[in-house]
């Protein structure tokens, strides 16, 4: 099974009525998302012709308000993410919820992956677990993707250092079959790359996942295409995908196609760039704020959100997989993003 | 052994239960214990003494100890 099938036509049909129901069942299921939708002046019973006119939350509200479509007694998981400033995002999930977010996230890997669980290479160390009744949003991640493996491995030990050995020992085991890597992109730069090259280890069976963003190799002059170049070269990895997601939107993963040229919508989202000045719509290639929307959130209002990151969109139905192509290109600067929410903040 | 009592020692053992903990109606998260790396190590345990090898789907989907044990049968363990 593949979610990267529908072009951008058929999937906007789709997902337009799904949207709209869901809509109504969070107005209906939560006051305080309708209370925000009454605030935009979306009442009940409007017409909508294209998803981008549907109603969008920033996510910076799920730090401030408790948006959930569930009663109480029916949570099975909160999830929480610190954002760079600080605060920090609430999820709520109840046992459906919690089910179909795990699913979802494993048929979009799948496809690049495959159904089997992999031994499995995590480019970060199990000191991320020792306290276990309280793991940090890089220790959640971690273990969210361990599900995918099997006889997981630590790059690093539990000072972070460098695993020489046990690298090793796992490449001498696993490396003439297929593996699987996972990392953060920074960590599998810093850690992985260096160490993979000034050892000559040979990661061609390997495919590696990651997420995170480029901001912390700024200074290294890395960019996505310098990261697949000098991996392939230097290690002979090939199969590299970089994913896209957070925790307001949990399970939906934008997934890079195989050749690198952008990120893609599983069948079930798509993305909508906008203008930080007019919230307009921008043209194909034109930078601006991203909008990701998602047929999953049905416990909590999170279908329809306005991310505090910048992207474009390079191409729609023009690349290895249908729909959207695209590329996150950061945070936006602060100012704007905390314009753009107070406006949605002082209208709740 | 039988099956069911296997599958109890190993739930007893990996998720370190005391031993008349009744595992056979437990469910995902019911307790502290049975949590997302509780879950690791039991899939780990449970591939060792069956000799099985689980894909992610049922990985994801064995959210009780009954669930567990149909998989087990559906994947042709002997009783």
């Amino acid at each position: 099974m593949t979610l990267f099938t529908l072009d951008q036509a058929a999937r906007e049909a789709k997902l337009l009525p799904e949207l709209v129901e869901l809509t109504e069942h969070h107005r209906a299921n939560s006051r305080e998302y309708a209370r925000l939708l009454a605030a935009l002046g979306h009442l009940p019973g409007r017409r909508y012709d294209r998803i981008a006119d549907l109603p969008w939350l920033p996510v910076r509200l799920f730090k401030h308000h408790t948006l959930k479509s569930i009663p109480d007694d029916q949570v099975f998981k909160v999830l929480t993410s610190s954002g760079t400033t600080g605060d920090v995002s609430r999820v709520y999930l109840d046992r459906d919820a919690a089910g179909v977010q795990q699913k979802m996230l494993s048929a979009t890997l799948s496809t690049v992956i495959g159904a089997k669980r992999l031994p499995m290479l995590l480019v970060d160390t199990k000191a991320l677990f020792k306290n276990r009744n309280s793991f940090s949003a890089r220790g959640a991640g971690v273990l969210g993707l361990m599900n995918f493996g099997r006889e997981h491995t630590f790059v690093l030990d539990e000072q972070e250092q460098p695993d020489l050995d046990a690298v090793r020992v796992f490449l001498d085991k696993h490396g003439d079959q297929p593996f699987l890597i996972f990392g953060f992109t920074f960590m599998t730069w810093l850690y992985l790359y260096e160490l993979a090259r000034d050892n000559k280890f040979d990661l061609s069976n390997g495919i590696l996942i990651h997420s995170g963003g480029w901001k912390k190799l700024v200074d290294r002059a890395v960019d996505n295409a310098e990261f697949r170049r000098r991996f392939t070269e230097d290690t002979g990895l090939t199969r590299i995908h970089s994913f896209y997601g957070m925790v307001e939107q949990i399970g939906t993963t934008f997934l890079e196609g195989p050749d690198g040229g952008g990120l893609y919508c599983p069948e079930f989202s798509d993305i909508i760039v906008r203008d930080p000045r007019t919230w307009e719509e921008v043209p194909v290639g034109t930078p601006g704020v991203v909008q990701v929307i998602s047929t999953m959130p049905r416990s909590y209002p999170g279908h329809i959100l306005l991310t505090e990151d910048q992207g474009v969109i390079h191409g729609i139905d023009d690349g290895v997989w249908p729909g959207k192509r695209f590329s996150i290109l950061g945070r936006l600067p602060r100012a704007e993003a905390r314009g753009c929410s107070d406006t949605f903040a002082e209208a709740a | 052994m039988t099956l069911n009592d296997r599958l109890r020692t190993v739930f007893v053992d990996a998720l370190e239960v005391p031993e008349g903990t009744d595992v056979e109606n437990l469910n995902y998260r019911g307790i502290e214990q049975w949590d997302s790396l509780g879950h690791m190590t039991l899939v780990a345990a449970i591939e060792d003494e069956f000799d099985v090898q689980l894909e992610t789907e049922q990985v994801i989907d064995m959210s009780s100890f009954k669930v567990a044990l149909d998989m087990l049968r559906g994947l042709g363990v002997d009783e």
